[in-house]
């Protein structure tokens, strides 16, 4: 843990080259172990202190750009911070974008999605429309509630996680979430495409690997927001149906537009689903009005009935 | 020993399907994102509700002072503690990471009704399994007097179990106080395993679990099932092992009027379940239930409501419907319409999710159990008859020093 925290003070403070150095406690320029032979060659670095220091280039290891984030840490969440998506209905035209990078970067089983674009028809004389959903990351979450193993939890950032190393599979979770939200692995997870390799591996917040007799679901890609970037869904969807952003700043984005949240979803009379349950979600959904696309454009892209499993 | 052959068949089958489902994943059953609980939940609920019978037949009428049922305790005890381990062993089937148990004591979640059912169930196990050993003592010491009659491994059992037990008048006193301090816990304990059961499905928001009924529901069912359960088990020991002596016309006739009062129980406790939201048929209640009256399940509802109660109460009814052939059937139809109905309160709950099913192949939106989950979910209840079966070669059936004493009693 402490070595973990200085590594991470040191690296936000100096490291702008990208490297950083197989460090000990207190001196992280001090040579771990005393097989490295200083090459003679020096480097100019940025102390912490703000002063320009050299070093020998034999000491500097390099390191992946972001320090792993404990299970600890992953379960408390980033502090501060209060995600909040917008979805607005009047942009959607069923292209499924979101889905496809979305199963795509999460490595979700074939057949299944983390995101579903649900036809919706409210009444009989009510038009049409395409919803996708995610997860809610309700407030009061009614998975997290059952959860015999605490292998679901609430974040202090909002968002709700599952830890697929603790998960029983018991998917008492899955009964008791009233979005359907929730897919599980059925068996062993196909293989993970080589893209994937960067991303922090044994974490709850990438989701990855994939763990059979696990249960899975919409994470809000925490994993992207730590480095300060936009879930796969918001950047992958062309039409800017995603919005994504911090209430405690007030603001979404989806990468082109930044809003104000609450005067976006004032202004635009938001909604949240299901709202009767008592579940207070934290994704808000913007009517289908004024739409950019006509309902019947979407038609094409529903290829459900062709979907193998 | 063909009835034991065709046990141990059924359950070899089962654990080379549970095999299958161990190396494969759960993707050998049908079930799937939406029904993701089937005939493994269906099976424990059914499970449970059978073993409440021991806390009926032992401790209500014990403490009642019905004194015919004693010779029938026994069965019922020991039908409860094979039903709740095998209960244990199918939740743990249903599992997708069984090795992982062991999380539930490292990291429970007090809050989480799972953990209720643990501690429940655990301390229902402990509680039955007294309640048969303590009034098996006086009667081993009668088996241990009589050990030329048997092979050596059963007496050297016996006096393992029981040496320790003479039978003077202090161990008697203690032995009663025991039991009925048993009997008394036991009561809170049996209605909270069960209602604690049906609190995994009404803790939910899904229409057809999200009932306040659910409790007292699932408690009348249980206790109907149960005692189903005792008529066809007593009829079997009475035939088999000869018993006409101890279980009498008379003992059919009593078990009888119980089932009837249970049946009528259970069926005004469905009238609350499915009429009074069919009254109002809120949006999401009448999917589900105009398919459960006129659906794809209309054929197993009509069947669990009509074998499992309406025709049961019009036989039992008639005098000579509480005769012993007429009451093994409809402790046969009792049984089988209660496991249906289980069925029926898990499954199609699942299929009419609030949002509709979109994004899913196909065979998303259907359930049927595989061969697999049928191979199990049998193995697991001919484990349960297997453990009866062989309890019955080993024990006394029917609890020999009560019996005596009970009859001296009444002479």
């Amino acid at each position: 843990m402490d070595k973990q925290t200085s590594r991470r003070e040191f690296l936000a403070a100096g490291l702008l080259a990208g490297l950083a150095v197989g460090c000990s406690d207190k001196n992280p320029f001090a040579p771990g172990d005393d097989t490295v032979k200083a090459s003679g060659e020096k480097v100019k670095l940025l102390s912490v202190d703000g002063e320009i220091i050299e070093v020998d280039k034999a000491f500097l290891k390099p390191v992946p750009d972001m320090p792993q984030v404990t299970n600890a840490q992953e379960r408390l969440g980033i502090a501060g911070k209060s995600f909040v998506m917008v979805i607005d209905l009047s942009r959607c035209k069923n292209l499924r974008k979101c889905q496809s990078a979305c199963n795509h970067m999460h490595n979700v089983h074939p057949g299944q999605n983390w995101i579903k674009v649900h036809q919706m028809k409210d009444a009989d004389h009510t038009a049409p429309y395409w919803q996708p959903s995610t997860c809610m990351h309700c407030d009061s979450p009614p998975c997290v509630k059952v959860c015999p193993v605490d292998a679901t939890f609430k974040r202090q950032d909002g968002i709700v996680l599952i830890d697929n190393n603790r998960c029983i599979g018991c998917r008492f979770c899955m009964a008791a979430c009233p979005y359907s939200t929730r897919v599980f692995n059925w068996e062993e997870p196909a293989e993970e495409d080589k893209s994937l390799a960067e991303k922090p591996h044994d974490s709850c917040e990438s989701s990855l690997p994939q763990k059979k007799g696990t249960v899975g679901k919409c994470d809000f890609c925490p994993d992207m927001t730590r480095m300060g970037m936009l879930p796969h869904c918001v950047s992958a969807c062309p039409n800017g149906v995603f919005m994504f952003g911090d209430m405690n700043e007030d603001s979404v984005t989806n990468g082109s537009e930044t809003f104000r949240f609450s005067e976006l979803v004032k202004d635009k009379a938001g909604y949240r689903l299901m709202e009767d349950l008592g579940t207070n979600p934290r994704v808000y959904y913007l009517p289908p009005v004024s739409r950019n696309f006509p309902f019947e454009n979407g038609l094409e892209n529903d290829n459900d009935k062709n979907a193998k499993y | 020993m063909i009835w034991t052959g065709v046990l141990i068949a059924i359950c070899l089958v089962g654990a080379y399907g549970y095999y299958r489902q161990l190396t494969k994943g759960l993707v050998v059953t049908n079930m799937r994102d939406y029904v993701s609980w089937g005939i493994y939940i269906s099976n424990f609920v059914f499970f449970v509700a059978i073993s409440l019978v021991g806390s009926l037949i032992t401790a209500i009428l014990r403490l009642a002072n019905v004194r015919w049922s004693t010779p029938l305790t026994r069965i019922a005890e020991i039908i409860a503690v094979s039903a709740i381990v095998f209960a244990s062993i199918i939740i743990i089937v249903d599992m997708g990471r069984p090795e992982r148990f062991v999380n539930l004591f490292v990291y429970g979640r007090l809050q989480s009704p799972i953990i209720w059912d643990v501690v429940v169930i655990g301390t229902y196990f402990f509680i039955s399994c007294f309640l048969l050993y303590f009034p098996l003592l006086p009667d081993l010491k009668i088996l241990i007097a009589n050990k030329n009659k048997q092979p050596k491994w059963m007496s050297w059992m016996y006096r393992f179990m029981g040496s320790f037990w003479k039978g003077t008048v202090s161990q008697f006193k203690m032995s009663h106080k025991a039991i009925t301090i048993l009997c008394i816990m036991i009561i809170p304990v049996a209605f909270a395993i069960h209602t604690v059961t049906s609190w995994l499905f009404a803790t939910t928001y899904r229409p057809g679990w999200d009932s306040t009924n659910f409790g007292a529901y699932f408690i009348s069912g249980a206790f109907l099932v149960g005692a189903g359960g005792v008529v066809v088990a007593m009829y079997v020991f009475r035939k088999f092992y000869r018993l006409e002596k101890y279980i009498t016309e008379m003992h059919f006739e009593k078990m009888g009027r119980v089932v009837v009062l249970l049946a009528l129980l259970y069926l005004y406790f469905n009238i609350n379940e499915y009429l009074i939201p069919a009254f109002k048929m809120k949006k999401p209640e009448e999917a589900h239930l105009t398919n459960l009256f006129a659906g794809e399940f209309a054929p197993v509802f009509w069947f669990a409501i009509l074998v499992g109660m309406i025709f049961p109460i019009f036989i039992l009814l008639f005098k000579k419907g509480r005769k012993p052939l007429p009451m093994f059937i409809v402790g046969c139809m009792v049984v089988v319409g209660a496991w249906f109905k289980r069925y029926l309160i898990v499954t199609p709950t699942l299929l009419h999710p609030f949002l509709p099913m979109d994004n899913a192949p196909e065979n998303f939106k259907h359930y049927f159990p595989s061969w697999e989950e049928w191979a199990i979910a049998m193995g697991s209840l001919a484990g349960a008859l297997l453990v009866i079966t062989f309890f019955a070669r080993i024990f006394p059936i029917v609890p020999i020093h009560e019996t005596i004493e009970e009859d001296e009693t009444k002479s």
